[in-house]
């Protein structure tokens, strides 16, 4: 049993919520949540397996149909799939029991539980798959669970923003599916590995690489392209909401590094480089403006993920020169998505619990909600840290790690952009957490409308995940190595 | 009232117009620099399809080469049954027919219609072997049959339960899902047919996803569509 | 193979394909109606699927690639997939504000009316 464990585990991570999946959808009400709850444990161990698997065989291959690529459809896992597939199972727990609590009106919701886990398992799916084409599926899977999920409450604004959501998804889809068409008529597969053996750039190839790019910044939401996030990731039931900006903006993110800098490398489009970072930048200035500026805790926080997102993309130009400083981009880079993941679901599960108790999340009622709601006050505080990238945080090492790999290879300009959206995020975080620790009732009437205690899960959910970010940053060396388990060459830290 | 439906101002059409236009001029001289001689993967494809078990070169990649992609196909279209679904499920009135009861010519042509198509859904299944077909013509022309019957009138029968409906359409998915991790206890990989047995197994598949497959197409109609008396009180008040 | 104006049939389809998917996305920008942006997003798909199929004739010999052919279907299924639930959105859009726009206050303001 164990071997049979050991040889299909690839497959196994993503077949234990697509199973959960429709079961949960055919039992319906009641037996959602337990079933949900299960496949959550049961994911656990299995992505601990596979990041073991992983760095001790420096990858793992598996061959679905047992044809192996070109002619079949692979599953990959090195450092970096299995980094992000651990940080998924991670946030996935933390919001599975966090919404057991938070759905308690089963009948209503009862098509949250299996439209969560179908989309669970398309991340995972995503986060395996060796194959240009099954990750466009993949990223269809996602985007739909996701679209439905933001629409979950029937609100007017959140099906507006569910349809503004949509459209931006498919668009986004198609424009990869065109780049995925290119890549197969200009280098005759749809296999990751053997397309980065065959990869050139001429115009077909080029054209291909930039049409994928877009399609994947607009499912990526990175400035300008963002339009679409804040009003879909505010107006989302909170746990999809953390969802949402925890993991699925990771999703494309994830395929864009593939392509850039497993596949490919940023000088196979001269420029792409410099102009994502550039944009990149561009996101951290602009979404923290914007949430300095929002009066709703959700908008606030989505604003933040905009800003955040800013940040992944300071890759691409920190890795093109190759060396060390490629490499300690590479582990910044995604130890920030990592730490990043935690921290932002812990901010939009408090705001969640805010919402549920008071039936508001304007900010200018919630002071002095450190006395009425501690352990929530202090989870979205904890997060805080880890958003500002202070130590001892998750996103302190992620900072540091990009301000060194910009420093290394002399562009210390985007040094400065890392420092300034550090700054600029501790304004809009120290604006909300000082009020919290201020007075009461700074508002009147709302602050006096409380719903009472929420479920002590839900809480205690949401400071596990923000205490996990923050201790990323002291107990995040194993993570570091299994970030560089396997890396592409352009970053593995041998010398261009 | 006549119903004005707004377009966008000039600028944004001027604008939008410049940039889908300077886009395809981009996209088209990329398209004619596509090298001619690219085989790409057709002759792999050829070379395995007799190991395939069907002989036809696309429900071959469809169902056993790349039947890892078919089968989280057949996820999106069940997650996107879910997802319609859930917009209704503040409206218990969704399960009311469709269409008042039309007139006799109507539904006398559907009731003779009707288990004509669902003759023409097996033939197709069955030509997807080694013709143009399969499980999604089928079960297409299974959910015309089904839409048929809801606009002329004929309501779900009472035996069909919620529970029965949520089983047919998660059961194609769930049989795929059910191969594909049966056939890993025989030793091979996920969706690794034992030899000799590929046949078998993707015609199985395939007839249970053609009934799946129609029946998701009905509900995704009927759950969407209006109650009839609704869409009648929705145009009086329009009128 | 036949050629037309010294293009190949692949280049037709491509072309063709191409001059689709920018029609959509001209479509997706310039029309505020919900039916209209899901119908432009179809046409779009409709071209990529159109480009695949021009891909797919460059094999020599009468039997087309069957990769890109089975990229379609798999393609078509998803559309399908994903238009049924867009429209779904777009009319429980309609029913809650009486617009299938994306932004039915600015309707409100100016007046203009669209009825789905």
């Amino acid at each position: 049993m164990a071997e049979w464990v050991t040889t299909h585990l690839p497959a196994l991570v993503i077949l234990v919520p697509l199973t959960a999946a429709p079961l949960a959808f055919l039992l319906g009400g009641t037996l959602a949540r337990p079933i949900a709850l299960l496949s959550a444990l049961l994911s656990q161990p299995l992505a601990l397996a596979l990041a073991f698997t992983v760095s001790a065989e420096g990858g793992v291959r598996y061959e679905i149909g047992g044809w192996g690529g070109p002619l079949g459809i692979d599953l990959v896992a090195d450092g970096l799939a299995a980094t992000l597939i651990l940080v998924a199972t991670v946030v996935g727990l933390g919001v599975t029991v966090y919404a057991w609590g938070y759905f308690a009106d089963r009948e209503r919701y009862r098509y949250f539980w299996p439209l969560w886990l179908f989309l669970w398992a398309s991340l995972y799916a995503l986060f395996l798959s060796g194959d240009l084409f099954n990750l466009y599926v993949c990223l269809e899977l996602v985007s739909m669970a996701a679209v439905a999920l933001v629409g979950l409450s029937l609100r007017r604004d959140a099906l507006l923003a569910a349809m503004r959501y949509m459209l931006a998804a498919i668009l986004g889809s198609l424009f990869y599916l065109l780049g995925v068409a290119l890549v197969y008529a200009a280098f005759g597969s749809i296999d990751i590995a053997t397309v980065r053996e065959a990869v050139r750039a001429d115009v077909t190839g080029q054209a291909a690489f930039a049409l994928m790019t877009v399609g994947l910044m607009l499912k990526t939401a990175l400035f300008p392209l963002h339009f679409w996030l804040p009003p879909a990731h505010s107006n989302a039931p909170s746990p999809v909401s953390a969802v949402l900006s925890a993991l699925v903006v990771k999703g494309s993110f994830y395929i864009l590094v593939r392509m850039w800098v497993d596949v490919a490398d940023p000088s196979f489009v001269p420029g792409s480089a410099a102009l994502l970072g550039v944009l990149g930048a561009s996101a951290i200035v602009w979404g923290s403006v914007q949430a300095m500026r929002q009066e709703r805790l959700k908008m606030l926080v989505a604003y933040s993920t905009v800003a955040q997102i800013g940040y992944l993309f300071l890759l691409f130009p920190l890795v093109a020169g190759g060396g060390a400083a490629a490499a300690d981009a590479w582990v910044g880079g995604m130890f920030h998505a990592a730490s990043h993941a935690l921290a932002k679901a812990a901010m939009f599960l408090a705001a969640g619990t805010v919402l549920a108790r008071f039936g508001h999340d304007r900010i200018a009622g919630l002071g002095g909600l450190s006395r009425r709601a501690p352990v929530t006050a202090m989870a979205f505080a904890l997060a805080g840290v880890t958003m500002m990238g202070l130590p001892p945080s998750g996103g302190f090492v992620a900072k540091w790690q990009m301000i060194r790999a910009a420093l290394e290879s002399g562009a210390w300009w985007w040094a400065v952009v890392v420092v300034a959206g550090g700054l600029l995020a501790a304004v809009y975080i120290f604006r909300v957490v000082a009020l919290f620790l201020g007075r009461e009732g700074a508002e009147g009437e709302d602050a006096d409308v409380d719903a009472g205690r929420s479920p002590a899960t839900m809480e205690w959910a949401t400071l596990a995940l923000a205490l996990a970010a923050l201790a990323l940053g002291v107990l995040g060396q194993p993570l570091v190595e299994l970030i560089g388990v396997g890396a592409p060459a352009l970053v593995a830290g041998v010398g261009p | 009232m006549p119903r004005v439906t707004p377009m966008s101002p000039a600028p944004v059409r001027i604008a939008a117009a410049a940039i889908c236009g300077g886009f395809g001029v981009l996209l088209a001289r990329a398209l004619l620099a596509l090298p001619e001689d690219e085989a790409g993967l057709a002759p792999l494809i050829e070379t395995n399809l007799e190991a395939s078990g069907v002989k036809h070169p696309i429900t071959a990649v469809l169902l056993n080469f790349r039947g890892y992609d078919t089968m989280l196909e057949i996820a999106v279209l069940v997650l996107a049954t879910i997802g319609v679904l859930s917009l209704t499920v503040a409206r218990p009135g969704t399960w009311a027919p469709v269409a008042e009861q039309a007139d006799p010519v109507l539904s006398a042509l559907a009731r003779f219609l009707a288990p004509i198509m669902l003759v023409v859904a097996g033939y197709l299944l069955w030509a997807g072997e080694h013709a143009p077909g399969g499980a999604f013509q089928a079960g297409s022309v299974i959910g015309a049959a089904g839409v048929l019957l809801s606009l002329s009138g004929y309501a779900r029968p009472v035996w069909v339960t919620r529970f029965a409906l949520r089983a047919v359409i998660a059961g194609g998915f769930v049989a795929f899902l059910g191969v594909a991790i049966g056939v890993m206890s025989a030793g091979g990989a996920l969706l690794e047919y034992p030899a000799g047995s590929a046949k078998t197994l993707i015609v199985l598949v395939e007839t249970l996803l053609t009934i799946s497959i129609g029946a998701i197409l009905v509900s995704l109609f009927i759950a969407s569509a209006s109650p009839a008396e609704e869409l009648r009180r929705r145009m009086e008040e329009n009128r | 193979m036949t050629t037309f104006a010294g293009l190949s049939q692949t280049d037709l389809y491509a072309l063709a394909g191409a001059a689709l998917f920018v029609i959509g996305l001209y479509g997706l920008i310039t029309r505020p109606h919900l039916l209209h942006k899901v119908l432009a997003l179809n046409i779009s798909s409709g071209g990529v699927f159109l480009v695949l199929v021009g891909i797919a004739r460059r094999v020599p010999g009468p039997v087309p690639d069957p990769l890109p052919h089975a990229m379609v279907l798999t393609g078509i299924v998803v559309t399908v997939s994903s238009t049924a639930f867009a429209l779904a959105l777009a009319k429980s859009i309609y029913t809650e504000t009486g617009h299938a726009v994306l932004e039915p206050d600015d309707l409100e303001e100016t007046g203009e009316v669209s009825r789905g």
